[in-house]
């Protein structure tokens, strides 16, 4: 990993009132991969995501060392972080439902994010955007460009979400739980269609979910967040040989099929988990 | 001995949970500034109207004809109206009118509230259907217009400003009552009280009602800015209190004849007016974020 | 799904509504008008009729008859348009109301944009910085303008502006010197003014409404801003907003193109609502402003006792809050893509 895209040292971020930190020195390196970033609700990945993004307003955001690419994150203007989101680095957002605006039509909104970078026609943003619907499959663009999101499917919004993200061929997509609020029997195929893409177009990934085995099939690979902090740091094929208690008690949890039926293990919990150590990230 | 004797005193020591619930939201107002303004202007109010004939300087009925249009000094702390009266003490005397004003209308607008509310949520169906369009026509007048078509049906005065007001002030606060009552409605204990046997009155007066008071005397609060603009603007079209009263309304309506020359006469009065609705405007706002529970949690 | 909201059953399901609304509206007009002190006969035939005359005039009115048989005798005057006579002026009631109404609506008009104008931005900007200075500062304006007596305000105001300082036009809706130089046409003084050609006149108006409605229109921007401010909170903790913001707009791009285009249904809902109070300030503020509008029609009949004049004038104003609810709920079907 010669050139890292991301190269982050010593992230923490507290929001306002709050005793603890929500993140606390996170450190990692990303280069043109996949990484998963996992854990449970409350452990600060979205935080991490959002602190990257410079999306946190209030909280305070510390860090060594925040880079994109040649950009400083830490000391850089709000101008130019206008000209990086949506054009160099874009997020994912959970739920279709809510991350759409309600009163706009989808395509309007997939052009927006390209019209507000490059300067080009009407039409000619039309077509891009139209395109790009084809790209996430969708089978009647023409159709689904005029819709509100009221009037698409989970899945089918959550399409027009990747399609919005990608249209400026950003070399960072950041995937806040991309499919959790979609309906299991079309999550897998959302995955292909942002998979497919990031590595065509050879976009780094950050994988942002609380589910072990999505990440472990989809990314190359992944850290593990506890209370803020990123306890273990392993490649996804190397999961099963995970070296942190925490790590382990998260597998030992997940359900198998053909597993034994005895009840699923209580993930136990230890204080010295919080605790401050060196990271090895 | 298992100590019932000394277990005994210990719930009596804590006092009532209402009565915390009231202190922290009393001291949650004092702390912000602007609902500790309110909460200090309506003391004012309260003092001034208590105290008013020692605070008085001057009789407020007396007329002195020597002395009319003065502008304010050391003898009139502001000035005399165009027969000679201290408006000072005149406003002194005029917080009584509007104390009582806001007395009465609470305790009138309050029950018939509550009732209309709380019938109209407990038995649903076609009672709720008769009471809300009721309250409905009532709602679909400005209070002010409503307030003067029933004074001038009553006949103009203090006593039927207040009716008038009072008539055109319960709509929203049988609406809230309602609304808090189709949810305890469903209740296991409002379930449990009818297996016991209660009537439908018992449940409504012992159950019901009590959860309600609450959110209604906060809304209650909140509607006082509205009663007391009304009620002077009632005063001043020379449709509430008759002079020679020293309601706030109508000393700016006599004012007015000799504003241009006699700046004091409708200035002070409306200030009076201004101040006190302001102090129940800034108070409600500081009561409504006090118990939002969205406001209280979020930090 | 955008069938059901939309469907001639819920449409004919509030026209039902509404017809009650109005049936309970007449109802209390009527009862109003009954319990009145004032004697409806003497004030028809004055204070010396004879005996003979007065129970003529009786019978006329149909005092006699039980009260359900007047309820509908009232019901058939209202349906035909028969509001009687006006016993100041001496002219049918209705005639009256269509020669002082447009007064209203020009002064109401113009302090709804005041409002509204004045509201809207000031609630975005106490939403945008929300629990920070300018959103208390605002809030104390607002609240200031919903605590003010507005006949109050009024009467400082032309202290100030028109005693003081002469900025602007004193009582009436223009000059005394104009006075019956315009051809009534609508009776809306600016539109008839300009009609004429009579630029002088039409500036001499602009001159007179400019303060009324400014006051009238800052005490109901308190209710705009207000409501516009918590609309506002709303859609920016939206997630919707964030994903504007991952695009790469600007804050207030984000603001202005985003949270504020959702909210603009329901302003338009708020601001009708709104149109209807200032009917309440209308009537103090014309009092102070002698504005030859429907509330001092209304206020000075009250104080004579014209049964007639005022139970019409309550009717009209129930009438035309019913309306502006219809129309606020209407716009809101027809605007938000999400009743379609």
């Amino acid at each position: 990993m010669s050139h890292p895209i991301l190269d982050v040292a010593g992230l923490t971020v507290r929001y306002p009132g709050a005793a603890q930190p929500a993140v606390r020195g996170v450190s990692f390196q990303l280069g043109r991969e996949r990484l998963g970033i996992v854990g449970e609700s409350g452990s600060g990945k979205s935080t991490v995501g959002r602190a990257l993004m410079r999306l946190l307003p209030g909280a305070e955001v510390s860090a060594e060392r925040m880079r994109f690419e040649e950009v400083d994150l830490t000391a850089a203007t709000e101008r130019q972080m206008l000209k990086i989101r949506g054009a160099r680095m874009s997020m994912i957002l959970q739920d279709p439902k809510f991350s759409l605006n309600p009163i706009r039509r989808c395509g309007l909104q997939i052009e927006e994010a390209y019209r507000t970078h490059v300067r080009s026609s009407r039409a000619e943003a039309r077509a891009r955007a139209l395109a790009m619907l084809e790209a996430v499959q969708i089978r009647d663009p023409e159709r689904v460009y005029d819709l509100y999101p009221h009037e698409v499917s989970g899945g089918m919004g959550q399409r027009v979400m990747i399609a919005m993200m990608l249209l400026t061929d950003p070399d960072l997509v950041i995937a806040d739980e991309p499919t959790s609020a979609l309906d299991v029997t079309v999550r897998l195929q959302v995955l292909k269609i942002l998979d497919d893409l990031v590595r065509e177009k050879g976009i780094g990934l950050i994988m942002i979910s609380h589910d072990l085995n999505l990440v472990r099939n989809f990314c190359d690979r992944v850290l593990i967040m506890y209370a803020g902090r990123v306890v273990e740091t392993l490649a996804a094929r190397d999961l099963d040989r995970a070296q942190h208690p925490y790590t382990r008690g998260l597998l030992a949890a997940q359900p198998r099929i053909g597993g034994k039926r005895a009840p699923l293990p209580v993930l136990q919990r230890e204080a010295a988990w919080n605790e401050d150590r060196e990271e090895m990230a | 001995m298992t100590d019932t004797s000394r277990a005994r005193p210990a719930p009596r020591r804590r006092p009532r949970p209402g009565l915390i619930a009231a202190r922290n939201i009393l001291v949650y107002l004092a702390k912000a500034p602007t609902s500790a303004f309110g909460l200090l202007v309506l003391a004012l109010l309260i003092l001034a109207a208590v105290f008013a004939p020692l605070l008085a300087t001057h009789d407020p009925y007396a007329q002195n004809l020597t002395t009319t249009l003065q502008p304010p000094g050391a003898a009139h702390f502001f000035g005399t109206d165009e027969l000679g009266r201290d408006i000072y003490s005149r406003l002194l005397f005029g917080a009584r009118i509007t104390l009582t004003i806001i007395f009465l209308v609470t305790i009138v607008v309050g029950p018939i509230g509550l009732l209309v509310g709380t019938v109209a949520g407990y038995f649903g169906g076609r009672t709720d259907t008769v009471l809300m369009r009721v309250t409905d026509i009532f709602l679909s007048f400005p209070s002010l217009i409503l307030s003067m078509a029933f004074v001038a049906a009553l006949g103009p005065s203090l006593n039927n400003a207040i009716i008038a007001i009072s008539l055109t002030a319960w709509p929203p606060i049988a609406r809230l009552a309602r609304a808090e009552t189709m949810i305890f409605r469903q209740a296991d204990y409002i379930a449990a009280a009818r297996l016991q046997g209660a009537s439908n009155a018992r449940i409504i007066w012992r159950s019901i009602v009590p959860m309600c008071l609450p959110s209604v005397l906060i809304r209650l609060t909140l509607n006082m800015a509205t009663v007391i603009l009304t009620a002077a603007g009632l005063g001043f079209l020379g449709l509430g209190a008759q002079p020679p009263l020293p309601e706030w309304g109508a000393m700016i309506a006599t004012g007015r004849r000799y504003m241009i020359d006699s700046w004091w006469l409708v200035t002070f009065p409306g200030l009076a007016i201004l101040s006190v609705s302001l102090a129940f405007n800034l108070l409600g706002d500081g009561l409504r974020d006090a118990l939002d529970p969205k406001q209280m949690t979020r930090r | 799904m955008s069938g059901g909201t939309w469907s001639w059953q819920r449409v004919a399901g509030q026209g039902g509504s509404v017809f009650v609304t109005l049936f309970g509206l007449l109802i209390l007009t009527f009862v109003i008008g009954r319990i009145m002190p004032v004697d409806p006969v003497r004030a028809i035939v004055g204070e010396d009729a004879t005996r003979e005359v007065y129970e003529a005039a009786y019978l006329r009115l149909g005092l006699d008859k039980p009260m359900w048989q007047q309820f509908l005798f009232y019901l058939r005057d209202v349906a035909t348009l028969d509001f009687g006579t006006s016993i100041r002026t001496g002219q049918p009631v209705l005639d009256d109301v269509k020669r002082v109404l447009p007064a209203t609506i020009e002064l109401a008009t113009f302090a709804i944009v005041f409002g509204a104008g004045v509201g809207v931005p000031l609630g975005v900007l106490a939403a945008v910085h929300k629990d920070r200075w300018p959103d208390h500062l605002i809030r104390v304006f607002s609240l200031m303008g919903h605590s003010m007596p507005i006949f109050w305000t009024g009467m400082i105001g032309l202290l100030v502006f028109y005693a003081g300082l002469g900025w602007v036009g004193g009582s009436g809706r223009m000059s005394q010197f104009y006075i019956g130089l315009v051809p009534e046409r609508t009776n809306f003084l600016l539109i008839d003014s300009a009609l004429a050609g009579q630029w002088d006149v039409f500036c001499s108006a602009i001159n007179h409404i400019l303060l009324p409605a400014s006051l009238l229109g800052y005490s109901s921007s308190a209710y705009i801003t207000r409501m516009t401010r918590s609309f506002m909170l709303d859609q920016l903790n939206q997630e919707y907003i964030t994903t504007a913001r991952v695009k790469g707009l600007s804050r207030r791009q984000t603001i202005w193109r985003h949270a504020f285009g959702n909210i603009r249904v329901q302003l338009v809902t708020i601001v009708a609502l709104a149109y209807g109070a200032l009917l309440e300030g209308a009537v103090l503020i014309e009092t102070v402003f002698a504005w030859p509008g429907f509330g001092q029609y209304l206020t000075s009949n009250l104080l004579i006792g014209d049964m007639n004049a005022v139970m019409t004038c309550v009717l009209i104003v129930g009438l035309i809050f019913i309306t502006l609810n219809l129309i606020s709920d209407l716009l809101y079907r027809i605007f938000d893509p999400r009743t379609r």
